[in-house]
């Protein structure tokens, strides 16, 4: 294809769009509304995620040091813990602080341990893990450090945590791919109907000898044009009806533990993935559904 | 030049529409292929632009080996054979300018080559004041002299007119007959199909005659022949 055609073109691709405006205006909303779909899905995932990822945080192993053993020997085991692979950090809390704890959290019960003293307690070390899917390997080789005496870690509660994280991960994927696929049938059927309505022009054009890729690239500047469009008014109104439904959930004081993320924090990857999202079915609607016409 | 040998064409559902055709049109003839309905003639159209290929046998057009072509040189192929067919096939929303030029267009032509070329055709066809006329404002003989005009802009080497003057009353067939000799005088090799006698009894030329998927006569007094088998 001569470079003096590219123009040509690219002005009969875009004018097309407003020949066919009524087709044109079908297929942008159709995109707009998939595109809304994947995008609010995609963004209560995003939020989901970072929820049980700031819930898996909190989760921790409690060591117990052997109550033989004096403060500065049971400050030293904190170093051998350190330095197994997993462990992210461990907070030495003695005896003293683990009571002061204690007491704070048993006010309630009055006078019911007040004659809980330091020395019935032991030193002990709250441990954070990096990956807590393999909290119970680490906890085993905690447990082989000589000195420690007891170990208490909510083994369950970890793994619950990584199994909620993974049917999310695992059904976002799915969603968002079943919404694409049914965004891309649903683009290329629109093209379709769009180039049903121009098959004598597409005949003529292969009568004469227009080849395949001349015949094919203004209705790509369409699919990418149309695409670009649905993805550019998709991703204002996915802006706007996120800022509104944050505004909203910050006046429930019941949905205060649940702490939405800003628009802002997910405008790079949300206008990625509009971006590529409206380029992907556009341009690949188009190209799909061009296919069955050339083939005179 | 078309150059048919022993040429066979089945169809998948089984239909035999070729048995063996062998004919050569040799540059800057004009050839009247006439034949009953279902006897062929489409199929050797088909045969020649390209959108089939022979089943067994052998089709040259212009250079190119039919039952060899790739599909990319399709394009090609049907850039050096024009094609006017009965139903015109012109474009309603384009100008009698824009059906013209855009022939040209499609195949990558300049803005310069389409300003020089499409009013030499236009006058040629006697349809030089009607530039800015749309299809559905002109009369029948009109239409299918614009789409005479949209054969003939990219210079095939070839023609082929489909029943041209099958919507035409008898004195506009003429014309487009005419029209068609007289390109064909300025050295464009023209096949015509078609079933009317009389049109083809005046303009005296070859007939190809071809019955069930056979060539039954060729020659001066094809038609004859056709006739009287």
């Amino acid at each position: 294809m001569k470079i003096s055609n590219f123009g040509y073109l690219l002005k009969e691709g875009l004018r097309d769009i407003f020949r066919h405006g009524f087709m044109s205006f079908a297929a942008v909303c159709v995109t707009v509304a998939c595109l809304l779909i994947v995008g609010s899905f995609s963004c209560l995932v995003y939020n989901v995620n970072i929820m049980v990822e700031d819930l898996n945080k909190t989760s921790e192993i409690l060591v117990y040091v052997d109550s033989e053993l004096s403060e500065a020997e049971a400050k030293s085991i904190g170093t051998k813990i350190n330095m197994i692979d997993n462990v992210l950090q461990s907070v030495f809390v003695s005896r003293e602080e683990a009571l002061e704890d204690f007491v704070a959290d048993h006010q309630e019960e009055g006078e019911a341990f007040a004659g809980v003293e330091a020395t019935d307690l032991r030193h002990r070390f709250v441990v954070t893990l990096e990956d807590n899917t393999l909290m119970e390997q680490t906890a085993q080789q905690v447990e082989e450090i000589p000195g420690v005496a007891k170990i208490n870690a909510e083994y369950e509660l970890a793994e619950g945590f990584t199994t909620l994280q993974r049917v999310l991960q695992i059904a976002s994927v799915a969603v968002i791919a079943v919404l694409l696929v049914v965004s891309l049938l649903i683009i290329s059927n629109t093209v379709k109907l769009a180039m049903y309505d121009r098959k004598d022009e597409i005949a003529i054009m292969k009568m004469v000898g227009a080849t395949n890729g001349f015949i094919r690239l203004p209705f790509v500047v369409q699919g990418f044009a149309l695409g670009m469009l649905g993805a550019a008014i998709a991703f204002g109104l996915e802006w706007l009806m996120y800022d509104a439904l944050i505004k909203r959930l910050a006046e429930v004081d019941s949905l205060q533990l649940f702490p939405f993320v800003p628009f802002q924090t997910l405008l790079l990857p949300m206008v990625a993935t509009f971006c590529a999202a409206g380029l992907f079915v556009g341009i690949v609607g188009s190209w799909t559904s061009i296919r069955k016409f050339l083939d005179v | 030049m078309i150059e048919f040998t022993d040429v066979e064409k089945s169809y998948v559902e089984g239909n035999v529409a070729l048995r063996g055709v062998t004919m050569q049109i040799e540059d800057g003839e004009f050839v009247f292929l006439v034949g009953p309905s279902g006897s062929g003639k489409s199929t050797i159209i088909k045969l020649i632009t390209g959108e089939l290929k022979p089943t067994a046998g052998a089709v040259h057009v212009n250079g190119y080996s039919l039952e060899r072509i790739r599909k990319r040189e399709i394009p090609y192929l049907r850039r050096t054979v024009g094609v006017v067919f009965q139903d015109f096939r012109l474009i309603n929303t384009k100008t009698v300018h824009e059906n013209v030029a855009f022939a040209m267009r499609v195949i990558g032509a300049k803005e310069k080559e389409i300003r020089d070329r499409v009013p030499y055709v236009l006058e040629l066809v006697g349809l030089e004041s009607k530039g800015k006329r749309h299809p559905g404002e002109l009369s029948g003989g009109e239409r299918q002299r614009l789409a005479i005009a949209r054969a003939l802009v990219n210079n095939p080497s070839t023609i082929i007119a489909d029943e041209p003057t099958g919507n035409l009353d008898p004195a506009l067939s003429f014309e487009i007959m005419a029209l068609l000799q007289e390109i064909n005088r300025l050295g464009t090799t023209m096949l015509v199909v078609t079933h009317e006698k009389n049109l083809v009894e005046q303009f005296n030329n070859r007939v190809i005659a071809i019955n069930e998927g056979l060539v039954i006569s060729d020659g001066m007094d094809g038609y004859y022949h056709y006739e009287n088998q």
